[in-house]
């Protein structure tokens, strides 16, 4: 079976990103940029599946600028056997990616759709269940196990009460979270396999899509700040702070 | 036009979400419609009946729904979204696993998180880990929006109950199907609505040492939390987890025990109203945040905070 995996360039977790003083976005200039954390989860689930022979090709999909391709070249080189980039300039929404992404399904017919939860940039947790819906396909959110039997796919969901299993058939898009897997690295080797593997390059606009403006971002700002506390010195004090002070006890 | 609010329940019992989520329908228009789908679920509409400002409750009431699958609650509210101008749902793992798939089919964008209405089509929501707030202006005709409740106050106050319409719409999911849930039990607070949470995270050490942040909780009345890498070491399961990953709270009093304090994780707590962190190293990040700090050896201080939470009762 053909597995298809959507990766994100996103700013880096470790990164402590800065608001523009414009009040436009984030700055995005000169700050280490890496794959979105819950991708590099998808794409090491999917690597899994074809050790485990159950999936044949491994296709990683991202839609950006050009600088996408590091990501993808990351994504050939942890597993994936070749990768597409839609390449735009465009600040897209969810719903717009989930469109594209229904053309590339339909253009590669994949039965399986590894995409993480979320993006730690935008934190919309979104586009997988709406590229669902899209292809009328079932939908398993927030995976932290998959077990494949033929066509038919049970998957673990982390819910906010605990785990919820649900069963169903393929096609299927699964949303992968945190404890899904731990990803493996790159080594230097498949980093050096990565560069040959095919790479190649859609022009969004070249792909015939009908895709409107559904949201306008009209500022980005700094939260409140927290003024820093005290630091106290025992027990005691602290309780009597809770009490008196604060009065949240 | 009204606003459409989709109930989170267990089929017995409302989330306390609802309240939260209500209170944003409120703000975006006038008389709510509260939607609950499940199976033998009448309590629950009774319950939501009763939350002051709900113009009516629909009851969807089959077999089909006992699990409220995203598939076919989407279906479901699709056909009824054309009488609304918004659709809210709670920002939990229900709201964020149906929204996105009901805006979709609507071809409308949905705004996840929402943490302040401006007007009718106009939203806050953190992005980043909350290290940056957007402010956006929707274009659609339908809202979808999922409502971060630790945003937005409770409703409390009590209504003599609004009508109950049952609507007999049958949509079954013929792709999906549950298999069994495995839901955590505790006696204590729910995480999400909790007053006071305390949370525990690496310092603890193991999973036998982390019952001393669950007797804190128990002498405090409070939910416990924890951080990833505590759920990671497997000292409590993962949906203990207070993060960007996790769960967001919003409690009176926070207390960070043994938890450095990663972005991923203040992501989750920092909008608490008063933070206490127990740390042994001083230049732990969550310190910067912190009403109150401790600086000390967990397992003398929190033994001591017990003892004297104890006395005090």
């Amino acid at each position: 079976m053909k597995t298809l995996v959507a990766v994100k360039r996103v700013i880096d977790p470790y990164v402590k990103v800065r608001v523009k003083s414009d009040n436009s976005g984030v700055e995005t200039q000169n700050v280490k940029m890496s794959m979105n954390p819950f991708d590099e989860i998808a794409i090491e689930e999917a690597v899994r599946l074809q050790e485990q022979k159950h999936v044949t090709e491994i296709v990683a999909v991202s839609i950006g600028t050009d600088a996408s391709q590091e990501t993808l070249r990351h994504a050939l080189a942890l597993g994936a056997d070749r990768a597409i980039l839609i390449r735009s300039e465009k600040h897209l929404c969810s719903l717009n990616i989930a469109k594209i992404l229904q053309k590339i399904t339909l253009d590669e017919k994949p039965d399986l759709i590894l995409m993480g939860k979320q993006s730690i940039d935008g934190d919309n947790n979104q586009t997988p269940q709406m590229l669902a819906a899209l292809l009328n396909w079932p939908q398993a959110t927030f995976a932290s196990k998959l077990n494949i039997n033929g066509r038919a796919i049970e998957v673990t969901r982390e819910i906010d009460g605990g785990l919820e299993t649900l069963a169903m058939d393929l096609p299927v898009i699964v949303s992968t979270d945190l404890r899904l897997n731990e990803p493996r690295y790159a080594s230097l080797p498949n980093i050096m396999k990565a560069k040959r593997k095919p790479l190649d390059i859609i022009e969004l606009d070249s792909m015939g899509l009908n895709l409107k403006e559904h949201i306008q971002v009209l500022t980005v700002t700094s939260p409140p700040t927290r003024s820093g506390g005290v630091k106290l010195n025992s027990i005691e004090e602290l309780l009597n702070k809770l009490q008196h002070e604060a009065k949240v006890l | 036009m009204s606003t459409l609010v989709i109930v989170e329940h267990d089929n017995k019992m409302m989330h306390p979400a609802t309240r939260n989520t209500v209170a944003a329908a409120i703000q975006l228009k006038e008389n709510p419609v509260l939607l609950v789908v499940g199976h033998q679920c009448q309590t629950v509409a009774e319950q939501a009946a009763t939350i002051a400002g709900v113009h009516a409750v629909w009851l969807v009431d089959s077999a089909v729904y006992a699990h409220q699958l995203a598939e076919n609650i989407s279906e479901l509210v699709i056909g009824m979204a054309s009488s609304f101008s918004a659709i809210l749902a709670p920002a939990s793992t229900f709201g964020k696993n149906i929204a996105p798939r009901i805006a979709a089919k609507l071809d409308v964008a949905q705004i996840s998180d929402v943490s302040r209405v401006i007007d009718q089509n106009t939203f806050e929501h953190p992005i980043y880990a909350g290290n940056a707030i957007e402010t956006v202006r929707v274009l659609d005709s339908i809202k979808v929006l999922t409502i971060r409740t630790t945003a937005f106050d409770s409703i409390n106050a009590e209504q003599s109950p609004c009508c109950i319409e049952h609507v007999d719409t049958i949509i079954e999911s013929t792709t999906s199907k549950f298999v069994r849930h495995e839901l955590s039990r505790s006696e204590r607070p729910d995480l999400g609505s909790a007053k006071i949470v305390v949370s525990g995270g690496r310092g603890l050490q193991s999973a036998e040492k982390f019952k001393l942040i669950e007797e804190l909780a128990d002498a405090l009345g409070a939910a416990v939390g924890a951080s990833r890498a505590a759920v990671d070491a497997g000292f409590v399961p993962n949906d203990y987890q207070v993060g960007q990953t996790g769960k967001v709270v919003a409690p009176a009093l926070y207390l960070a025990i043994g938890i450095s304090g990663a972005v991923q994780h203040l992501a989750g707590m920092k909008d608490s109203k008063v933070i206490v962190a127990i740390n042994k190293d001083e230049d732990a990040p969550i310190f910067q945040i912190a009403n109150y700090g401790l600086v000390g050896d967990l397992f003398e201080l929190v033994p001591q905070l017990i003892e004297q939470l104890k006395k005090r009762a």
